[in-house]
């Protein structure tokens, strides 16, 4: 029997991904929930691209988030560039971000994880600073409802979102992704193999990092109007963390299933029943831990089926 | 076998905090020359190892490799370079397949095609290319960290006690696997315990202790001198 072509997997998932989300506004008339799930998709799937591939957990994700977010804004408000322009910017500012924190990665396991989180606090700090209001709006936030644009910010997103899973796709499945895997697993035994772990670990930083920044833009776009704390809150990178777990990080298919489902069940019952929500919440990941530590992708994997 | 040396060691010294555990260590080895490395547990005979692979490096003197100085290299352009080793405790990649562990290296090393196939069957374990590593025994994980090495194409090869834990039939076969690498022009530094197995794949060894060089020369010479005696039964 013959092989089928490395690229259909991946692009079967990307071909179904666009299809979903370009008629599910068509379906579904609250078009800022999806748009929220794709946010959400994207990060986990952004955060999978380190923590699945090299198992560095960055705790302060958020950190890229916000910075593409405040980038985006600012360019916004002081240049003439166009919006989409502002948005990849934003995903590069976030890359400078990640080139800066490079150091970090002297530290391993939690105190990376540590580390990093007291990174994004630190840029929340900056941003959201009283003396910063001419240009941040400090702690009252910035508006740049002048380019409020929900559609063109929700097909911005859903790109995010295939770029990040093509990324994915690559780690998954490429040399440089078998570099990744061996680094992951024992990395004196991948640097005797030729793997360069210091360029490889960089890139797959960058690339999450530039992912969380892109979508932190298409989200400032979208919403136009907000405070620091809403694209700063540590609840986004939990969220993201928790949500790519669920699904199974290391995998394509994992983060985005988790992702979907999560946010799903969040936007169902975590507005209108927080008690329940987090009840069920709480509940849900105690049993993933207890039963499913590797995600849902392993109930595939444990049947050896070739999980993308 | 040629006289040109592949490897020479420089006084090289290491030390880990306060404690010296490498004393001016200075030796040479050529091309498709095996050398034992012996000494009691604590010697230094790893650490050696260590030090050549770049996994620690060395706080003085100078690893030449082939005329360069290749002290303080990140540990992948020494494995390019040609240098490889495995481990006493082997380290491969436990959640990967055999194959898929022997790949990375022929793929990464960049040292011209490999023939991944002889080399699993050259290893003992072309019956398990479609393992998870990780479900391998302690001794053929030992020999899986050694088809890796091998897929490197590399030139000289470190050996870290491999023949602990083998039956004689096991290390049989691995003498003939060293010999037949060095007779490709490969040369190999073993570290090992076992001395009638270190007889049969070479004749020079060098002798450890406290990190200090005791003796070189034939094994046989080496168990009549006084300094090795006392270093391994106390005097």
């Amino acid at each position: 029997m013959r092989k089928p072509p490395a690229w259909r997997g991946p692009g079967l998932v990307l071909v179904a991904l666009a299809a979903i989300f370009a008629v599910a506004p068509r379906l579904y008339s609250n078009e800022s929930v999806l748009f929220t799930m794709m946010t959400f998709m994207a990060l986990a799937q952004g955060l999978n691209l380190l923590y699945g591939f090299t198992g560095y957990l960055p705790f302060g994700y958020v950190g890229f988030f916000g910075t593409g977010a405040y980038a985006t804004s600012l360019l916004v408000t002081f240049t003439s560039l166009p919006v989409i322009a502002a948005v990849l910017l934003g995903g590069l500012a976030a890359v400078v971000v990640g080139l800066i924190l490079g150091p970090l990665f002297r530290l391993s396991g939690p105190y990376f994880s540590i580390a990093n989180l007291a990174a994004s606090q630190i840029i929340y700090n900056v941003v959201a600073n009283e003396a910063l209001k001419p240009i941040t709006g400090g702690p009252y936030g910035i508006k740049i409802e002048h380019v409020y644009a929900p559609t063109a910010s929700y097909v911005t997103m859903l790109a995010i979102l295939l770029a990040a899973t093509a990324l994915a796709a690559y780690f998954r499945r490429s040399r440089f992704g078998l570099g990744l895997r061996a680094m992951h697993q024992d990395p004196i035994s991948a640097s005797l193999a030729g793997v360069d772990i210091v360029r490889e670990r960089l890139i797959a930083w960058l690339a999450s990092a530039a992912i969380a920044g892109l979508a932190g833009g298409a989200y400032a776009w979208n919403l136009s109007v907000f405070y620091p704390e809403a694209v700063f809150t540590l609840q986004i990178s939990v969220f993201a963390i928790v949500f790519a777990l669920f699904g199974g990080v290391g995998t394509v298919i994992g983060p985005l299933l988790g992702a979907a489902l999560l946010y799903a069940f969040y936007a169902g019952i975590g507005v209108s029943a927080p008690q329940y929500f987090e009840l069920l919440y709480g509940l849900l990941i105690v049993l993933l831990v207890l039963f499913l530590p590797n995600g849902l992708a392993s109930l595939l994997t444990r049947r050896n089926v070739d999980v993308l | 076998m040629s006289s040109e040396p592949l490897l020479r060691l420089e006084n090289v010294g290491k030390r880990f905090g306060g404690m010296t555990v490498l004393h001016e260590q200075s030796f040479s080895v050529s091309p498709g020359e095996i050398l034992g490395l012996v000494g009691p547990n604590g010697s230094g005979k790893t650490t050696t190892i260590n030090v050549i692979s770049g996994v620690h490096p060395p706080d003085e003197g100078r690893v030449l490799f082939e005329g360069r100085e290749i002290q303080g290299l990140p540990i992948f352009r020494i494995a390019r370079l040609g240098i490889n080793r495995s481990f006493q405790v082997p380290k491969c990649f436990r959640g990967m397949r055999v194959r898929e562990n022997v790949e990375v290296a022929a793929t990464f090393a960049r040292r011209g095609a490999v023939d991944i196939d002889a080399i699993l069957a050259e290893t003992g374990l072309a019956s398990h290319a479609d393992d998870i590593a990780g479900s391998l025994t302690v001794n053929q994980q030992k020999m899986l960290d050694l088809a890796r090495a091998l897929a490197t194409n590399p030139r000289l090869l470190l050996v870290d006690e491999i023949g602990a834990g083998l039956n004689p039939a096991e290390l049989g076969g691995i003498a003939t696997l060293l010999r037949g690498l060095a007779a490709r022009g490969i040369a190999l530094i073993v570290v090992e315990h076992l001395l009638d197995f270190l007889n049969r794949v070479t004749d020079r060894v060098i002798v450890l202790g406290a990190g200090r060089m005791l003796f070189e020369g034939s094994l046989a010479a080496a168990s009549k001198d006084p300094d090795v005696v006392a270093a391994f039964i106390g005097g």
